[in-house]
């Protein structure tokens, strides 16, 4: 099956930035006249889809909604530890866009922006601009770089992967701990919080500790965790740890990695400097690189504060923001990414129709950790708003499983199934 | 007869798109499609909740809410919804079609 040439618009992605020059934006033509309603959305991962599929849903398909895209397929994060671990593919985890358009007319567009003019209502990219009504923003994280010394993104797409956006990177580190001797040491450097997917860091332990439990027994997995603490289901992941694989990992807390070097394989820490056969670091993140183009970014220098009724950003008007660049007290999930992405469909319906988002939303989100190829425990949680704080506060309820299981290993597959689907299918 | 029957059917299926659908309670049931897929239709494992009958769908989440019920995961999140709520999404599901 291939693109519906129609409804996919191909357009060469261009990896440079062009704000620096502003003049393109007036010499290249306006792409998709608009005609009617509309809502541009910038990125089609679990946020950015989910919006655009439920837009156009929920209303009986009267906005336009135009998906802009740079990469031809959508590669899940949640499940990407498990292509780590070996129990899963690359491709297992790979899946096509070409459902929101043939389904759903959503307007595919693969390729760069390049700038965004709030001011104008249009979104720029290579080869000519897009005028919005509403414009969403599900720019997902990009890593800083800079705040380690010595690595870059040329070295962590080459020596030192960072595999916290599921792609190239998570077969670079599969294949670098193929090709780890036995006896190894396979080094995890987790950052301090916020950071995209709290549980993944010690989920990624659990798997590289599984690979090597079943084939370099006598290797050893190190978590530098810049954080006090454990920072999610703390119990149930040291008890997996000392269950599933006795001896295997150790957690070292307080350890920020501040310097790499990717000749001597070392890693550097305020106390110590490690050596390690893999290394495997995850440095600081934020919003991703479209939030800044939109003028969005208002917290820290890294996030976006937004109104929880309608996601719609502080400092920019007709300007939504959904998913793991939000400055919220929110899990930054897949799931969550996707609840949010219903509120603000939900919302933008009602403020394109004259009318008001729903006072109150009301969202749950349930995230599962792979312990092993066939055990899972999860975090769930209903989150609403509330009106003193202005905030999505933690409802009644909530909690993390009694223990792993298998029966949750299941569960976690039918999660990745059905979230999978309804993003995108 | 047959004729009047067949005109009185179609537009009973004709209602249910026309009809205002409860937003609040669309939007309140969206976020359990993760597990049990767009509109409670689930593609494999997990309860299918489009189609469900109203009542059955209050007392299963009540049970949980309860603890009568011991499951995994949903008591932590009935606890989280309002009996109201509970009872809006009920609504919502009981109204979807199970299968495409």
């Amino acid at each position: 099956m291939t693109f519906d040439r129609r409804e996919f618009l191909k357009i060469a992605a261009s990896g440079t930035l062009l704000t620096a020059f502003p003049s393109i934006a007036f010499s290249a033509p306006e792409l998709m006249k608009k005609k009617g309603p509309r809502v541009v959305i910038v990125g089609a991962g679990f946020g950015g889809a989910t919006c655009a599929k439920y837009l156009r849903m929920w209303s009986d398909k009267k906005i336009e909604v135009i998906l802009v895209e740079r990469s031809p397929t959508f590669i899940s994060c949640p499940m990407s530890n498990t292509v780590i671990g070996g129990s899963r593919s690359m491709q297992d985890i790979t899946h096509q866009y070409k459902a929101l358009g043939k389904k759903y007319g959503v307007k595919l567009i693969q390729g760069e922006v390049v700038a965004i003019d709030t001011a104008k209502q249009t979104v720029n990219l290579a080869k000519g601009y897009l005028k919005y009504d509403r414009l969403v923003v599900a720019p997902g994280i990009d890593l800083m770089y800079d705040q380690i010394e010595g690595l870059s993104q040329k070295i962590a797409d080459e020596q030192i992967p960072h595999a916290w956006k599921a792609g190239p990177q998570t077969a670079l580190l599969r294949k670098q701990l193929e090709a780890m001797a036995d006896g190894g040491v396979y080094l995890l450097s987790i950052p301090k919080a916020p950071y995209r997917c709290p549980p993944g860091p010690y989920e990624r332990a659990c798997q590289v500790a599984f690979y090597l439990k079943h084939n370099k027994p006598k290797s050893k997995v190190l978590i530098l965790d810049a954080n006090p603490d454990i920072t999610s289901k703390k119990g149930l992941f040291l008890s997996a740890w000392n269950t599933l694989y006795p001896g295997m990992i150790e957690y070292r807390p307080n350890a920020m990695v501040t310097k790499v070097d990717a000749a001597t394989r070392s890693a550097k820490t305020e106390f110590e400097d490690v050596k390690a056969d893999v290394l495997n670091v995850v440095p600081p993140m934020r919003a991703g690189k479209a939030a800044d183009l939109a003028g969005a970014v208002n917290v820290d220098k890294r996030w976006c504060a937004v109104d929880f009724l309608s996601y719609e950003s502080k400092v920019q008007k007709n300007v939504h923001i959904i998913g793991d660049a939000v400055a919220a007290g929110l899990p930054k999930s897949g799931h969550m990414a996707t609840a949010q992405a219903k509120v603000t469909a939900a919302a933008i319906i009602e403020l394109m129709n004259g009318r008001q988002p729903d006072p109150d939303p009301v969202v749950n989100n349930t995230c599962y950790s792979m312990v092993s190829d066939k055990e899972a425990m999860h975090v769930a949680n209903v989150f609403r708003f509330n009106v003193e704080k202005q905030a999505m506060v933690s409802a009644e309820g909530g909690g993390v499983s009694e223990k792993y299981s298998e029966e949750e290993g299941s569960f976690a597959k039918y999660w990745a199934n059905n979230i999978w689907s309804d993003v995108l299918r | 007869m047959k004729a009047c029957t067949g005109i009185m059917l179609a537009l009973l299926f004709a209602l249910p798109a026309s009809a205002e659908v409860d937003k609040r309670a669309r939007s309140l049931a969206s976020t359990c499609a993760a597990c049990h897929g767009t509109d409670g239709k689930s593609v494999g494992g997990t309860a299918v909740l489009a189609g469900m009958d109203k009542a059955e769908f209050i007392k299963q989440m009540t049970s949980f809410k309860s603890g009568q019920r011991k499951v995994t995961v949903m008591h932590q999140h009935a606890r989280g919804y309002t009996d109201e709520e509970i009872e809006k999404m009920a609504t919502y599901f009981s109204t979807q079609s199970r299968g495409e």
